[in-house]
């Protein structure tokens, strides 16, 4: 696509993808989710899973993804689902990413759930159609269609010996009777062409030779760069502008004015000084030359190392209690052995390797937009607001994604393209330089964790109260807001260990930047802080570490906190149970896949371990970590991985390798701090990410086999990552890391 | 006016000798394959060829780039020619390097020129001339193996 223009109109969107001829799965087929695979009946109000797909007369398939790729490979293996129950010929199938719609359903890709939310949708979206198919050649033939049986791109009638390609039975489907729900014909597990196996990508050609369209490199004729000056501190006023030396700069058009966002912020664009140029060079020299003063505002006395020292403090002040069981201050009060640690983790930013980006134009009342988001339906919201215009008059065309992370479901930068592309008459390309995607990200939460047991003549807690302290997500929608709410359930009341006497408790901590989600969430600080006390009690015990944690977390039983009143972590449905046979599982397959018992310990030189579920799929992690001279190397990480049917094995895999990457650096050297309100680290230099030699030299992704409901993929390797290489570190030197990153406290 | 050669083209450019090579390809010869990642030479997703040497065109002003040779991604060898798909190509996609695959253009574009001065690297060769690529999804390992499977040496 590079070099062409690409601007669809809304409207054509459907026509411009498939042919007049076309049999295009359309809504009559099925009017809603009805009977699923596995025999449950569907939710009925979401969505229709009619959307999906068409055939054209050629035989070509053609699957719309409705989800965003930033590297989990869901645009590859979301088709495979569809097209899979179509028994489609994958060589003959065209992937066609989806523009913002309702109609697709939720298209918000991140929580790791585009497979699990539509993993029963989109095989009914195939099955359906090759049920019409085999109708459809089954009337041909006057046969009974029980005889009939669509295999790889043809309906096959055995008995005679007779075969219809797809695309001869396209007119006789499109003529036809759509089947009713109940009269929808699934395959069996055991019958799958595609899922379960590996794949390749569908943009790995494109990936290989630099022809794949980012939302960088999307292009608008006629369009024009901006690059803005935003308020250094949250909440900034502008004060003066000078703009005569930007104007000065060869190949800047204009400077001007966005509105500055309020409280509560949101996805608003933070506004500032843009200048608006014919080239991204000079946007970002003319920007240089902006003498802006700001009214820096009530956020200004924001200081990172003092604010640390207040979570930590308010972590160990009674907070509000999220879960109780038992009677924790009547064990504590009776003397017997105590263990308590405070822990603490820094604000993180996302990077992705490709900044937000997009182009977007305003023009008769509508815009037009092509962007890196991973929230497409977000952007129509977003600048439908700004702009004061219908959502659906915002076209959202949705480009790949250079890494997202979470930071990408936040269109801010989307809505700044927009609002300066009505302000200057054109269409805007917005260009975030690396400064601008550290200052003004929405930050990963700092957190502060307490947790003190008391633990019986074997070491086992009897009783057992831990407390987190972080600024809230949902700062960005109320802007009081000091407590953690959903974002409890993510590794902190979902504490999965048998103890009598357990409270669970939150303190309150005001945002001083915008707080939003990054990949895993809470459960970077949550499984940080119990899965280094739990290393911590077995240490104090002289326990080994895996047999310690299995007897932490008792039988194998289901957990079903709704028992308790409470909402369980992530979205409360009874097929996703949370199963400790399964956690206990991953465990003593990552204790016999990586030798554990048979370790041999050398100074320096040791494994650690840490379990933990998050996205409804259990991971465990062992990683081997040589300590010298302060430097930590990783040469190898088993991770094991109990995330239910799996689609792709092989991009399942690669989402744990890189997992196991991204838990590294914030292990070993992930740290944003602020002064005056204002963030210290700008590029690679100062906030850097692992690179080859710091990475685990090896990371063996263990995948169990299982027919469970398909579960989370995209996050769940990170929480594991950081207390297993502290916990190996500990092992190796006896130095116990309760503060992230290790950075230079080993030296 | 500064002369140069961008993927076997001549080409004269008039505008700022300033302006880095990586925004002349990308805005002016929407050679987009060139990536923008830190503009500081700290991340590598720009890397090309300047005379068959690795360099970041983040730091390349027009200027140094005058009567020099460019190679992007789009025209490593191999690619649309005669020449056949070139190997760390069919090393990535053999080992399904890319996740997101932003950084992979400089990846490749870096691996490239190692491997015509190192043909057979040993992994601690492949750390020195590689850590300078970031990888924000971690496709590191594969990364090793693709240029590992491309060179010939064991895995």
């Amino acid at each position: 696509m590079t070099g062409t223009t690409r601007d669809v109109s809304r409207r054509g969107f459907l026509g411009q993808i498939f042919s007049a001829g076309a049999f295009v799965v359309a809504a009559p087929l099925v009017t809603k989710l009805g009977a699923q695979p596995d025999g449950t009946s569907g939710d009925a109000k979401t969505w229709q899973p009619n959307v999906y797909l068409g055939i054209e007369p050629d035989g070509t398939v053609k699957i719309v993804a409705h989800r965003s790729e930033m590297g989990t490979g869901c645009r590859t293996g979301l088709p495979m689902i569809v097209a899979d129950e179509l028994e489609a010929d994958w060589a003959r199938v065209q992937v066609i990413q989806a523009p913002g719609d309702a109609k697709y359903g939720s298209q918000d890709t991140d929580g790791s759930c585009s497979v699990r939310d539509f993993y029963d949708a989109l095989r009914a979206a195939g099955a359906s159609a090759r049920t019409a198919l085999e109708n459809a050649a089954a009337a041909k033939w006057g046969v009974p269609v029980e005889e009939c049986a669509g295999q790889n791109h043809f309906v096959v009638h055995a008995k005679s010996g007779r075969k219809l390609a797809y695309g001869e039975l396209v007119a006789t489907a499109s003529a036809g009777a759509a089947p009713t729900q109940n009269g929808i014909r699934f395959k069996t597990p055991s019958q799958f062409r595609y899922i379960g196996k590996d794949m390749a990508i569908v943009d790995l050609d494109g990936l290989v030779t630099g022809t794949a369209t980012f939302g960088i490199d999307a292009r608008m004729p006629g369009m024009v760069y901006a690059s803005i000056e935003r308020p250094p501190v949250m909440g900034g006023a502008l004060k003066t502008c000078d703009d005569a030396a930007a104007k000065q700069v060869k190949g800047v058009r204009q400077v001007v004015m966005l509105d500055l966002a309020k409280p509560p912020y949101g996805f608003q664009a933070l506004g500032g000084a843009a200048v608006i140029a014919d080239n991204s060079w000079a946007a970002l020299q003319g920007r240089k030359k902006l003498k802006v003063e700001w009214d820096l505002g009530e956020h200004a006395s924001y200081d990172s190392a003092a604010y640390r020292k207040t979570l930590l403090e308010t972590a160990r002040q009674p907070g509000r209690v999220a879960r109780e069981t038992g009677n924790v201050d009547a064990e504590f009060a009776k003397g017997g052995k105590i263990v308590e640690a405070s822990y603490y983790t820094p604000m993180l930013a996302h990077v992705p390797m490709e900044p937000p980006a997009a182009v977007a134009e305003f023009k008769d009342g509508k815009v037009t937009a092509w962007a890196a988001t991973q929230n497409p339906q977000a952007v129509q919201d977003t600048v439908a607001k700004a702009l004061g215009i219908r959502k659906d008059d915002v076209l959202c065309n949705v480009t790949l994604l250079g890494g997202g992370f979470g930071r990408k479901s936040k269109p801010d930068y989307v809505a700044e393209a927009a609002l300066l592309s009505k302000q200057v008459g054109k269409p805007v390309k917005i260009v975030w330089s690396r400064e601008d995607d550290i200052r003004f990200d929405y930050f990963h939460s700092p957190a502060a964790l307490y947790i003190k047991a008391a633990v019986d003549e074997k070491g086992h807690p009897s009783a057992w109260l831990q407390r987190s302290v972080f600024p809230p997500i949902g700062m960005l929608f109320n802007a009081n807001e000091q407590y953690g709410g959903g974002q409890l359930g993510m590794g902190w009341t979902d504490i999965p260990y048998v103890i009598p006497n357990l409270r669970v408790e939150n303190g309150p901590a005001k945002a001083h930047v915008r707080i939003g989600w990054l990949r895993s969430v809470s459960n970077i600080y949550h499984a940080f802080g119990v899965q280094t006390f739990t290393d911590e009690l077995a240490a104090a015990a002289g326990r080994d570490r895996v047999e310690y944690l299995l007897e932490l977390i008792g039988q194998p039983r289901i957990i079903d906190l709704s028992k308790e009143g409470l909402k369980q972590g992530g979205p409360n449905n009874p097929k996703y149970p949370f199963d400790t046979a399964r956690l206990r599982n991953v465990i003593e397959v990552a204790a016999q896949q990586s030798g554990w018992a048979n370790q041999k310990a050398a100074p320096g030189h040791a494994l650690g371990i840490a379990v933990h579920r998050s996205f409804l799929t259990y991971v465990a992690a062992v990683v081997e970590v040589e300590v010298h001279n302060g430097d930590i190397r990783i040469p190898r990480v088993d991770v094991v991985v109990d995330a239910g049917r799996v689609i792709n094995p092989d991009r399942v895999k690669a989402q744990f390798e890189g997992a196991a990457v991204f838990g590294t650096s914030i292990a070993l050297m992930g740290e944003i701090t602020a002064a005056n309100g204002q963030i210290q680290q700008t590029n690679f230099n100062r906030y850097p990410v692992a690179r080859m030699n710091e990475a685990p030299l090896e990371t063996r992704v263990h995948i169990v086999e299982s027919d469970a409901a398909p579960a989370g993929v995209g996050e769940p390797g990170v929480p594991p990552i950081a207390p297993a290489i502290c916990n190996a570190v500990f092992a190796a030197t006896g130095k116990r890391i309760r503060e992230l990153p290790i950075k230079r406290q080993l030296s | 006016m500064i002369q140069l050669t961008v993927n076997g083209k001549a080409i004269r450019f008039e505008g700022d000798p300033e302006m880095p090579l990586l925004w002349y390809l990308r805005d002016d010869l929407d050679l987009t394959g060139t990536k923008f990642g830190c503009g500081m030479g700290l991340c590598g997703a720009c890397t090309v060829h300047v005379n068959g040497e690795a360099a970041r065109s983040c730091l390349t002003t027009m200027q140094s780039a005058a009567g020099k040779t460019i190679t992007t991604i789009e025209g490593l060898a191999g690619h649309g020619s005669s020449q056949g798909e070139h190997p760390l190509r069919k090393a990535w996609k053999a080992c399904n390097v890319p996740q997101c695959g932003y950084c992979q253009s400089g990846q490749i574009m870096q691996a490239a020129a190692m491997l015509k001065i190192k043909p057979k690297p040993t992994d601690r060769e492949i750390d020195d001339q590689m850590q300078g690529n970031i990888c924000r999804c971690g496709t590191y390992q594969r990364i090793r193996q693709a240029i590992k499977m491309a060179a010939g040496v064991k895995a």
